[in-house]
């Protein structure tokens, strides 16, 4: 099966298809992680974007139940060079063909991934369009141009959950004969999660650290939330532009001072603009498991995962109320930052990895340890 | 936390000689330590034994003591540097020189030595050194940081181990504690098997003590890469997966990176163990290598061993990612943190950061069983490898297939020969030809699953290889001019390379590589080049560290200035080591310097030529025809002059120089033909004739029939082996018509299809070796070398001295004429190596003094493996003049005086001997008679202002300890038995008693001399054998009984081996050792710093 990607500037790569035969659009951006396909394909902040993958063998271990992000993959499409027609690991229970077929995820491989990633680096992420049925070019950059930007999309509200749950379980070991982690110790705590598209990873985690979870939709309001009585809020990662989410930013408004509260990427944009500061589009965003991110405060480095095309303008914050905390040193983005008198951090990577570095999982401890002080 | 400044002088620890497990890559690490040290101001010590290292270079270091690394030694050496800097803050970096440093380090910290001069180790403290090396505390301290390890019991008797195995079950691993490459390691399937494993392995430990391990063969194999620095900051530098599975030694295995069957939650929790491992054991700054075991059902994970160093895997990981493990670890070891270096390839970014990889590398060992008859070809726990290749692709079946290439077997892929008999075999125990067989299972219809049963290798790495084997059939399908432009495109991006086309399509013989080049070309099917970044591209790069691929963007478009492109010399293996990559840097350095671009190709991970700022352009890629071709193809795109040299590689590049040459490529330098012309036996020698200089009586053979004819012709003994071949590969003495029989029934595989040479044996002569430099017009030599043994050794595997000591002026000065005549009949543009034979007149019939003839046995119109030992005792850079002098300088504006006045470089007041190391405690089993054949796998030099001290160190400096009191066994020929004489004097006057045999105590109590008489071993009890078993001997003086050594002597100089005695095979060795006793008695230890002694040179002209 041929495929074809055909993007808005008109650059155009012919591959072989795989996964699901049909028609694909959506942001290209790419992902430099060498591990970590499946929380890739299934992470809710990819929604609305097509993903190339750096690591040019794609699909080796297969797929498996415990390691995806969220209920199905919200990629659009997916291009690599070399994917696997089989898995090899002993947790793979389906080959990652097949997955990708399942959820309807059409695949471009055999392409020049790495001729694809300099362009976008070089040019910035662009729209495209990945067509196993279109030949003709024209027609299909012509499609890619006519696909809304990413910019002023609000997708957290259309990923985000439609009802309130509550998350039980905490991480789980993927070794068989290893006791830890096995039960979770009862939850101390209860935390509201803002889902914009949140990754389960972060409620194990937090249900790790001892927390209740209620998930809640993006569009919950401040009163509801305080009337679940939580003893923090958080506010989760998610896709798109964090400017349009003001329903967010007017409820964290509210929320601040009187919850304890930790965000997360996108989490973190929305608190941003709730302190007053503004966000904006990087050229090729951060999207891998390898970045390099200061602790302002000890000088020390985690090595952390990131996902975002957008970031807090650290200048448009007021120095007064709001500290920076991190800083990623490949390039200076402000990916930390905690507010000075009230009860508040975020960061703009992702401390539950999945896939990625467990340097971060501090900041989990940091929440918990932030909601024990506030509940004295 | 920025530089130290409470150090200002740093000794660093070289490894000294190449061996299995440790080669090449600590010469890499070693040399980008001292540079990255030197940068950063501090003064800067090397401490190595190893003259054919770039990191020895006089440059490389503020003072170079190429000296034995032992204990009194380094003590000395740190004396003396303490003395020049009483009040300097002092520090060893002990973590760029591999085991041998580590332990050294450890001998210094137990003696005391560092307290006593107030010096400091950086990098690894002892603490953390003993934590990690020493088995037992390793794996305490992984079980108290909660990681699983197979369980184990160290012992230090057979009755212990024995015991325990009974408890845990076999298999079982042997693993003696401080050894390196796993020296002594073994598995024992039952009692018997530990028995004599263990025996061995207690022998060998420094510790004599092994650990007794439960088996967890078949398991995938993991290792990672792990730096620290003071701030404990901690990244993964490279994941490795080794395609053979636990029980085949990493560096025994075919290894990829990054681990391509882990998903993201595994492979974090190995990283999470990494880190924990580096903290727990305590290693502050720098690198270190962490091994990982997994259960592929159940996912149980194990550490294996942590190496507190860099290591060869340091190196392949350095290559593999571009991320400059050893400069980094040099830089961390004095203070500063990761964040605040920068990463040299991306500039903008730091280097504390995970490299992430958009394309697959992998390593293949290199196995040279043919050399070792007799030896157990299985792989295990133990390494036997004598070099590795790596290869980049953009897909793991591209890596694999560009690495088997550039193996350089001389074998065509494919036309192996398979024993379907063995198959199971094959496939079952670990075996260098697996691979092969594999693909031939795989041809003949096994289904992965049954292969992965069999072998335990990952079936997705199967998967890869049913593909490459799909393709091949699929190409049997259609003849070249009907194949499909797409399969063809898809075999090209799978890594097929042309000649195996050709192969498939029947294109046979020399054209058929190059119908397939221009077939494809025809189609637009053309390899690009893309770069190793460490960041996939997501940053823009500023080194061109390139591979090619076939895709769809180019990212190495030449420049416009003027190119060199020097030829690497591939793997390391016997005959053609590191003194190669010394030459084609030192060839970089200087052509960078005149301004031209410099362009390396090369495959091997371990060397400094690999390191992407060695030249400007570095091309990590097999050295065939078709991927050399296409690089230089591809650099003269831009319409710049390229120039090729090939004379540096060693053999490798040589082979190429006419087929690169008949295609159009500007060889540089003495031009193919001549080099032809010094390896056609029937030109050169009629060249030899017309010169009138004398050859040994040879002859050109096909056939048995003819082999037997000229060998009658020439008369008994003759020397057989093929032409064409470095290291004297598959070379045979006959002394009668049987041994060339089966000679020639096996010389076929050898010989590429070219013929056999039969040359008169000439016995007892002495060997030379010159070096000498060429423009063609005037001519210098570097250096006449004295061979120790004589001729019948082959030269890589004998002792050599500079200058040399007993040959009269005559005989020099006809050698220096026979050079000079063969340079300039030869063109040579370069470097050139001539050996000679001088057969020692005794012995013949006649009255004795009539003139020795002095032969010429070979030309090799190339650098040498002698030329880094002569460029160090001289102090000039050969290969660099060499280089310039390719490029059109002339000889006289480098060495104006010698030209003139006709002299030979000078060597100073000293004499420097350089002798071999060889491999035999990895090789049980094999007798370790010299021969013409090399075997040696390093070298070491000794210096010193007398023989007999410089042949001393050299000796200590191999590890062969001369010893200064007790028994000399004497056992000789009878050739040999008059001579002997007056060396068995010099000992007893020493104070030695002697032993021997009945035919050589005859002549010796003759002599008036008091001998005890031994049995041999086939003639009754006590016999020699007994005596060294019993230790009441300390050294041996054995040479070889004429045709075939009798048992009896292989016995002798295998017990010897194993009891660490030091044996000499032959006559004029023996002299050597009773002047390096003499030496030892006087008791002295000095050291000579090399920079000290070039300027002592240079201020007394
Ligand atoms: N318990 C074991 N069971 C099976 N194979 C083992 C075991 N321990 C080590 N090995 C094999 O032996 C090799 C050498 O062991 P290692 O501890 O790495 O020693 P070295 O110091 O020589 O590298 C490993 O690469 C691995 O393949
Ligand atoms: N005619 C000969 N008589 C005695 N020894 C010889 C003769 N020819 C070669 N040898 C021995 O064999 C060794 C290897 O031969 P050489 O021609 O140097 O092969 P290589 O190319 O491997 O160096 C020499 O170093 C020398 O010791
Ligand atoms: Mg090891
Ligand atoms: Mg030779």
């Amino acid at each position: 099966m041929q495929a074809i990607l055909a993007l808005e500037d008109g650059r155009v790569f012919r591959g072989k298809g795989y996964g699901a035969k049909g028609e694909c659009s959506g942001e290209v951006v790419f992902n430099t992680s060498i591990t970590g396909y499946q929380e890739i394909f299934t992470d809710p902040s990819y929604a609305g974007q097509m993903v190339v993958l750096t690591n040019p063998e794609i699909g080796n271990y297969g797929t498996n139940p415990e390691d995806s992000e969220s209920q199905r993959p919200y990629i659009e499409g997916l291009i690599v060079r070399e994917f696997s027609k089989v898995s090899s690991n002993w947790r793979s229970q389906q080959v990652t063909d097949e997955f990708m077929e399942q959820f309807r995820i059409p695949v471009l491989a055999d392409i020049d991934t790495r001729a694809l990633v300099r362009h976008l680096r070089d040019n910035g992420v662009m729209r495209g369009v990945i067509s196993t049925l279109e030949d003709d070019t024209d027609k299909l950059v012509a499609k890619a141009r006519a696909i809304p930007k990413m910019d002023g999309q609000d997708l957290a509200k259309v990923v985000s959950t439609n009802h309130t749950y509550v998350w039980e379980t905490g991480e789980r070991s993927h070794l068989p004969d290893e006791v830890v982690g096995v039960r979770d110790d009862p939850a101390r705590f209860h935390v509201v999660a803002y889902d914009f598209g949140i990754k389960q990873n972060i409620l194990r985690k937090l249900r790790g650290e001892g927390c209740k979870v209620t998930v809640v939709p993006a569009q919950t309001t401040a009163e509801d939330v305080l009337a679940l009585k939580p003893d923090g809020v958080f506010l989760s990662n998610g896709p798109g532009d964090p400017e349009p989410c003001t329903y967010a930013v007017d409820n964290i408004r509210r929320l601040m001072g009187r919850q304890p509260i930790f965000g997360i990427c996108l989490g973190h944009q929305i608190a941003g603009i709730a302190l007053g500061g503004k966000t904006f589009k990087l050229k090729f965003g951060h999207h891998g498991g390898n970045h390099p991110v200061k602790q302002l405060s000890s000088g020390k480095i985690e090595i952390t995962a990131h996902n975002h095309n957008f970031a807090v303008d650290p200048d448009s914050l007021p120095q007064s109320e709001v500290e920076l905390t991190h800083m990623d040193l490949n390039d200076n983005t402000l990916e930390g930052m905690r507010h000075r008198n009230l009860p508040l951090f975020t960061v703009q990577y992702h401390p539950e990895a999945a896939p990625g570095p467990h340097d971060s999982h501090y900041l989990f401890k940091d929440f918990v340890k932030m909601m024990e002080e506030c509940k004295r | 936390m920025p530089k130290r400044t409470d150090i200002s002088k740093i000794l660093i620890l070289g490894s000294g000689p190449i061996v299995i497990g440790q080669s090449a890559e600590f010469d890499y690490s070693g040399t980008q330590a001292c540079k990255a040290l030197k940068s950063e101001g501090f003064e800067v010590v090397l401490a190595n034994s190893n003259p054919a290292t770039i990191m020895t270079d006089p440059e490389s270091a503020d003072r170079t003591y190429i000296e034995p690394l032992t204990r009194e030694y380094l003590e000395e050496i740190i004396r003396v540097e303490r003395e020049l800097a009483p009040s300097a803050g002092f520090a060893i970096l002990p973590t760029v020189g591999g085991q041998t440093a580590l332990n050294l380090a450890i001998e210094l910290a137990d003696g005391g030595v560092l307290e006593k001069y107030n010096v400091i180790l950086i990098g690894a403290q002892i603490s953390a050194i003993k934590k990690a090396e020493d088995r037992l505390f390793f794996k305490d301290a992984m079980q108290r940081i909660g990681l699983d390890v197979p369980k184990s019991a160290l012992v230090n008797n057979l009755k212990d181990g024995v015991e325990f195995a009974g408890k845990i079950g076999f298999p079982v691993i042997i693993r003696p504690s401080f050894t390196l490459g796993g020296t002594g390691g073994g598995i024992a399937y039952n009692r018997e098997e530990l028995m004599e494993v263990l025996a061995r392995g207690l022998d060998l430990s420094p510790a004599h003590e092994c650990l007794i391990e439960e088996s967890v063969l078949g398991w995938k194999e993991y290792e990672l890469e792990v730096m620290r620095d003071t701030k404990d900051n901690v990244i993964i530098i490279c994941s490795i997966e080794n395609f053979d599975p636990m029980g085949v030694h990493t560096g025994d295995s075919i290894t990829v990176a990054p681990a391509q069957t882990l998903t993201d939650r595994e492979y974090q929790v190995m990283r999470d163990a990494a880190i924990a491992v580096i903290r727990e054991i305590g290693v502050e700054t720098g690198g270190s290598n962490i091994q990982f075991g997994v259960n592929p059902s159940t996912g149980r994970m194990v550490v294996i061993e942590m190496n507190p160093r860099v290591s060869r895997s340091s190196a392949l990981a350095s290559k593999a990612t571009g991320f400059p493990i050893a400069k980094i670890a040099a830089k961390l070891a004095v203070g500063y943190t990761l964040d605040e270096i920068p990463n040299d390839i991306t500039r903008k970014t730091p280097a504390c950061f995970e490299p992430t990889l958009d394309y697959v590398v992998v390593k293949i060992p290199k196995w040279q069983f043919e050399k070792f008859p007799g030896a157990d070809e299985s792989l295990g726990p133990q390494m036997k490898s004598v070099g590795e290749v790596m290869a980049i692709g953009r897909t793991f079946k591209e890596a694999l297939l560009k690495g088997v290439r550039a193996l350089d077997t001389g074998k065509k892929v494919g036309s192996e020969k398979i024993e379907p008999k063995i198959l199971t075999q094959r496939l079952v125990t670990p075996h260098p030809e697996r691979l092969t067989y594999v693909r031939y299972a795989l041809r003949q219809g096994h289904t992965i699953k049954q292969i992965a049963k069999m072998t335990s290798i990952d079936p997705w790495f199967l998967y890869q290889l049913k593909e490459i084997n799909d393709m091949q059939l699929e190409l049997e399908k259609h003849p070249m001019e009907s194949v499909p432009t797409e399969v063809l495109r898809e075999a090209k991006r799978m890594g097929f390379s042309d000649g195996r086309l050709a192969g498939t399509w029947r294109l046979d013989g020399k054209g058929g590589q190059e119908k397939v080049r221009h077939f494809r070309k025809k189609h637009g099917v053309k390899p690009v080049y893309k770069r190793v970044d460490t960041c996939a591209a997501e940053f823009e790069s500023f080194t061109p560290y390139l591979y090619s691929t076939y895709e769809e963007e180019d990212e190495a478009a030449p420049t416009a200035k003027k190119k060199v492109v020097i030829l690497g010399s591939g793997p390391n293996r016997i005959g053609q080591g590191i003194e190669f990559d010394y030459c084609c840097c030192h060839a970089s350095y200087a052509l960078r310097e005149d301004g031209y671009e410099t362009i390396m190709i090369n495959c091997n991970p371990e060397t400094v030529s690999t390191d992407y700022d060695t030249s400007d352009r570095l091309y990590f890629e097999p050295l065939t025809l078709e991927d050399v071709f296409a690089i230089c193809e591809h650099e003269a795109s831009a319409g710049a002059p390229v120039g090729v040299i090939v004379q540096f590689g060693g053999q490798t590049p040589l082979n190429l120089s006419l087929p690169l040459k008949a295609a159009g490529v500007n060889i540089i330098g003495t031009t193919p033909e001549s080099i032809d012309l010094a390896e056609d036996r029937k030109r050169f020698g009629k060249l030899l004739e017309e010169l009138d200089i004398p050859q040994a009586p040879g002859a050109m053979v096909a056939s048995v029939e003819e082999a037997v004819e000229a060998a009658k012709k020439i008369g008994f003994p003759v020397l057989v082996r093929p032409s064409y071949v470095l290291g004297g590969r598959a070379m045979v003495i006959a002394y009668d018509e049987d041994t060339i029989q089966q000679y020639m029934k096996q010389a076929v595989e050898y010989s590429q299809d070219r013929p056999v040479l039969i040359d008169r044996f000439l016995e007892d002569a002495i060997e030379v070796d010159v070096d000498a430099l060429s423009d063609g017009e005037d001519v210098v030599i570097g250096g006449i070398m004295q061979h120790i043994e004589e001729a019948g050794i082959h030269s890589g595997d004998s002792s050599c001295v500079l200058p040399a000591v007993d040959i009269p002026a005559p005989l020099l000065t006809r050698m220096r004429d026979y050079t000079f005549k063969l340079a300039r009949a030869l063109k040579v543009i370069g470097l050139m190596n001539v050996q000679f034979a001088i057969p020692r007149g005794h012995g013949h019939k006649g009255n004795g003094h009539h003139e020795p003839i002095v032969y010429v046995l070979e030309v090799n119109p190339r650098a040498s493996r002698t030329v880094p030992f002569v460029s160090k005792a001289t102090g000039v850079p050969m290969a660099k003049i060499a280089a310039r002098l390719m490029i059109g300088r002339k000889l006289r504006e480098f060495l104006p005086e010698n030209i003139e006045r006709g002299t030979d470089l000078d060597t100073g007041r000293c004499f420097f001997v350089k002798s071999p190391v060889f491999p035999w405690s990895k090789f049980p089993g094999v007798d370790t008679v010299l021969g013409p054949e090399m075997r040696s796998t390093g070298e070491v030099m000794g210096v010193a202002d007398n023989f007999g001290e410089a042949f001393a160190k050299a000796q200590i400096a191999a590890g062969q300890k001369l010893p200064i009191k007790g028994t000399v066994f004497i056992s000789v020929t009878d050739h040999d038995k008059p001579a002997m004489v007056e060396v068995a004097h010099r000992f007893v006057d020493m104070g030695f008693k002697l032993v021997a045999t009945h035919g050589t105590a005859d002549i010796l109590e003759e002599s008036g001399l008091g001998v005890e008489r031994v049995y041999k071993v086939k003639e009754g009890r006590p016999n020699a054998v007994d005596l060294i078993k019993a230790d009441r001997i300390q050294l041996i003086v054995n040479t070889p009984h004429g045709p075939d050594p009798y048992f009896d002597e292989k016995a002798i100089r295998r017990a010897a081996v194993t009891a660490r005695i030091t044996t000499i095979t032959t006559l004029s060795a023996a002299r050597a050792a009773a002047e390096g006793i003499a030496a030892l008695l006087r008791g002295e230890v000095r050291v000579q710093a090399l920079q000290a002694l070039h300027a002592e040179r240079v201020a007394a002209k």
